[in-house]
């Protein structure tokens, strides 16, 4: 057991969850995003929303695909790396992890052949109930899995025995005290995320002047829901860094680079941290602000990393400029839902060419937002895997340091691989558009697979 | 007397695996027989006599494996580890085998990476799965709770030989599923191949089972002392009969027939390995009781499970239902 063994498992972990992370983001923001268009369908019965319908399942499918096989890695990988972690912590969250499959995977293992295959061939009810389930799968494996990841954040409910962890109480441990932010935060932000993948989508129809009467549909859609949602997540985060400020207040220190600590502390716009002379260089502050925003008093005290010795802290500028892109891409949101606004209140949301194309490339935002915000929590988390309880260095499974190496590399070449293969044939589903209009798609050649799957014949 | 939980949960864990072997068993057959099918329409509907299932189907690899974390922690950090290799291996096939589904029905010109991709995907994680089968029939050295061997353990010429049975006998059920799910040149193909799957699932059942007792004398006792042995002297029996009927059965005009005679093989063969290796979780050192997690863990966990297992069970079996009957071939509709 080296150290080798830990910084590259850690390395893998890092790599695999944070590309993992990407997909069930994508997939409830999208599942969400198809269950509106169904209750537009049933509200208004305009045909558009139909093809709206199909198009969106077309490309949920392909990242529904990639959520379930990077997911399935991850599920063995907590205890091929981490089984020291696994084996001490079992009693108190690894039933979530059960539950999460009882109760969220099969939910979308279950409904989604018909949600894929079933459109034309079952009963309509039967289609959108199978949208309804698979998108309360993807909620649900939600909640489990960041019950159990607020756990280790803000651990509740427990007690030691030696070296393990027993539950004490089951409600403690899965409303542990960052939970409903965590989840609160995660959801909207993978909601806010979907609609800005339909929002880029319809707005590069909308650039280019196609399928015109497609793209109004979506586009009109997508950016009502952002327009709610990204202010709305502003105040879920605030909310969130509150509690963090409560709950790990080093993290918090390690956002706003805060060495000293004390009251009447700056809000640094910008700095690079430096670890080893515990200093900020070329910081830009404004005074006060930083203790107005967490105790809301200028003169309220907030931690310093100092407060604690060098081996507790987490590396402070990952977590500071994560932290400083999640909230600039949010921003970039936040903005482009309210310009939205304005266009749709002058009555020219489909025709402002320049709005279209800052449209079309909005998209990659939400994905990376979330990345730096994992980033931020995840990393600010550290030297503990189970925050104040347990050091992420004594979890380390009994692993040959070059038999992770080899898995390490094996992932970055496949997910990457795996990912440019992704948006290929994204791409090709977007730029060929939307399909025709279901009269004329009766005698039109039909592609195996995918809309033919598996056809019954005539009952015998 | 209170309710013996770590058995209950040994049940259900038990039935999760059985569950898998069969369902994911079929699914990863026809990936093992896909390049052999004549040409690219019966792949086609070979495919998509999946498609709509499959996931639900790898989902009880998940179960399990979740299961064991949650009832049995110590066998999921303690065996975890010493199937490293095996075990990431088995993951990189089965998410190039998964996103193959997706990626293949949309490809063109690359449509033979994918078809390759899902063929290799499939017969890798087949083989692994069953190297790590006779790795743990070998037995997991284990020192305080932690994996005390070798990353390379796994590696001998039994756990090949358990490998590739289990290759075969996925290869079985893959192509008894094609009989009872396709027709015409799809179902012509499956029937071609499915007494070549038989005869070596055979061969390598006989094996498995032959060197199994000389070299590990626990299960040689188990099936060879009395009593024991007057109880279980028609386990072989029985397998062969199977073997017989599902011979038989791939000719015949009952399509389902052979799939679940096939299925029923892998029930004797399982029934065979848990009568080998109980009372033990880990093999040779830790019981099922000794590998439990804490009474309250396991009471949180039982409660959800006693509810949420049947209705999952319900539904799963409804999708199975919904879309019953024979796969068209794909291009003709």
């Amino acid at each position: 057991m080296s150290l080798d063994a830990v910084l590259l498992s850690r390395l893998q972990f890092a790599f695999t969850i944070g590309y993992h992370i990407l997909w069930p983001a994508y997939t409830i923001g999208i599942s969400g995003f198809i269950v509106v268009l169904t209750l537009l369908w049933r509200a208004t019965r305009k045909p558009v929303y139909r093809e709206q319908l199909r198009f969106w399942i077309h490309l949920f499918a392909l990242g529904f695909a990639m959520g379930v096989v990077t997911g399935l890695v991850l599920s063995y990988e907590i205890g091929t790396n981490w089984s020291v972690f696994a084996a001490r912590t079992s009693n108190v969250i690894a039933p979530f992890f059960s539950y999460e499959v009882q109760t969220a995977f099969f939910l979308e293992a279950g409904f989604i052949g018909i949600m894929l295959f079933g459109m034309d061939r079952f009963p309509e009810r039967l289609h959108i109930l199978s949208c309804f389930m698979v998108a309360a799968g993807a909620v649900a494996s939600a909640f489990w899995i960041l019950a159990a990841n607020s756990w280790m954040q803000t651990p509740s409910g427990f007690r030691m025995e030696g070296n393990n962890f027993q539950i004490e109480s089951w409600r403690a441990a899965i409303f542990s005290p960052s939970f409903p932010y965590r989840f609160a935060h995660m959801m909207t932000a993978s909601y806010l995320t979907g609609a800005f993948v339909v929002i880029g989508v319809m707005g590069w129809y909308l650039w280019r002047r196609q399928h015109l009467a497609f793209a109004r549909s979506g586009f009109s859609a997508a950016l009502a829901i952002a327009a709610v949602l990204a202010p709305l997540q502003l105040v879920i985060g605030d909310l969130h860094g509150l509690n963090s400020f409560r709950y790990q207040p080093i993290k918090v220190a390690a956002m706003e680079a805060h060495w000293e600590g004390g009251a009447h502390q700056p809000l640094t716009l910008f700095a690079l941290p430096d670890m080893a002379s515990e200093r900020n260089d070329f910081a830009v502050d404004i005074p006060e602000l930083g203790s107005l925003l967490l105790t809301h008093r200028t003169d309220g005290v907030v931690r310093g990393l100092k407060s604690v010795p060098r081996e507790d802290r987490p590396n402070v500028p990952i977590v500071f400029f994560a932290f400083r892109i999640m909230v600039g891409c949010g921003l970039i949101l936040i903005a482009i839902a309210w310009v939205g606004l304005w266009l749709r209140w002058r009555g020219r949301l489909y025709d402002t060419a320049w709005f279209s194309f800052v449209c079309a490339f909005a998209s990659p935002l939400g994905f990376i937002a979330i990345l730096a915000g994992w980033t931020v929590t995840e990393t600010g988390r550290q030297p503990w895997i189970v925050y104040g309880q347990m050091r992420t260095a004594q979890a380390i499974a009994p692993v040959n340091a070059a038999a992770v190496a080899s898995s390490f590399a094996l992932f970055v070449a496949v997910y990457l691989t795996l990912l440019m293969a992704f948006f290929y044939f994204a791409m090709r589903i977007v730029l060929a558009g939307p399909e025709t209009p279901a009269p004329e798609r009766e005698s039109l050649a039909v592609r195996p697979g995918r809309d033919s799957a598996p056809a019954r014949t005539p009952a015998e | 007397m209170a309710l013996d939980l770590p058995l209950v949960f040994a049940l259900i864990v038990a039935l999760s695996i059985a569950l898998y072997v069969v369902l994911d068993g079929f699914d990863l057959g026809i990936g093992i027989l896909f390049l052999l099918a004549p040409s690219d329409p019966e792949r086609d509907t070979m495919m998509n006599s999946i498609a709509p299932v499959w996931d639900g189907n790898e989902t009880w690899l998940v179960m399990g494996g979740t299961l064991l974390f949650a009832a049995f922690p110590v066998v999921y950090a303690a065996v975890l580890p010493a199937f490293y290799m095996p075990l990431m291996l088995m993951l990189f096939a089965l998410v190039f085998r998964g996103v193959a589904f997706e990626f293949r029905f949309r490809a063109t010109q690359s449509r033979f990476l994918w078809d390759w991709a899902f063929s290799a995907g499939s017969g890798i994680a087949a083989l692994m799965q069953g190297m790590m089968l006779g790795a743990f029939i070998d037995g997991v050295p284990v020192r305080d709770g932690h994996f005390a061997g070798t990353t390379l353990a796994f590696f001998s010429g039994f756990t090949l030989a358990s490998g590739f049975g289990v290759v075969a006998g996925y290869s079985l059920l893959g192509a008894t599923w094609l009989i009872f799910k396709t027709e015409a040149a799809t179902r012509d193909f499956a029937r071609r191949l499915a007494p070549w799957s038989l005869a070596a699932t055979l061969l390598f059942i006989a094996i498995v089972s032959v060197w199994t007792p000389f070299t590990h004398p626990f299960i040689k006792d188990r099936w060879f002392s009395l009593p024991n042995f007057l109880f279980l002297w028609p386990v072989p029996f029985v397998t062969v009969a199977l073997a017989f009927g599902i011979w038989r059965a791939v000719s015949g005009k009952r399509d389902w027939l052979p799939f679940l005679l096939s299925a029923a093989l892998f029930m004797i063969a399982f029934a065979g390995l848990g009568i080998s290796l109980w009372p033990y979780a880990i093999p040779y050192s830790v019981t099922i009781w000794q590998a439990a997690g804490s009474r309250d863990t396991l009471i949180f966990l039982a409660v959800g499970t006693v509810i949420i297992l049947p209705i999952t069970l319900t539904y799963l079996g409804y999708t199975h239902w919904i879309f019953r009957g024979k796969v068209s071939s794909g291009y003709e509709h």
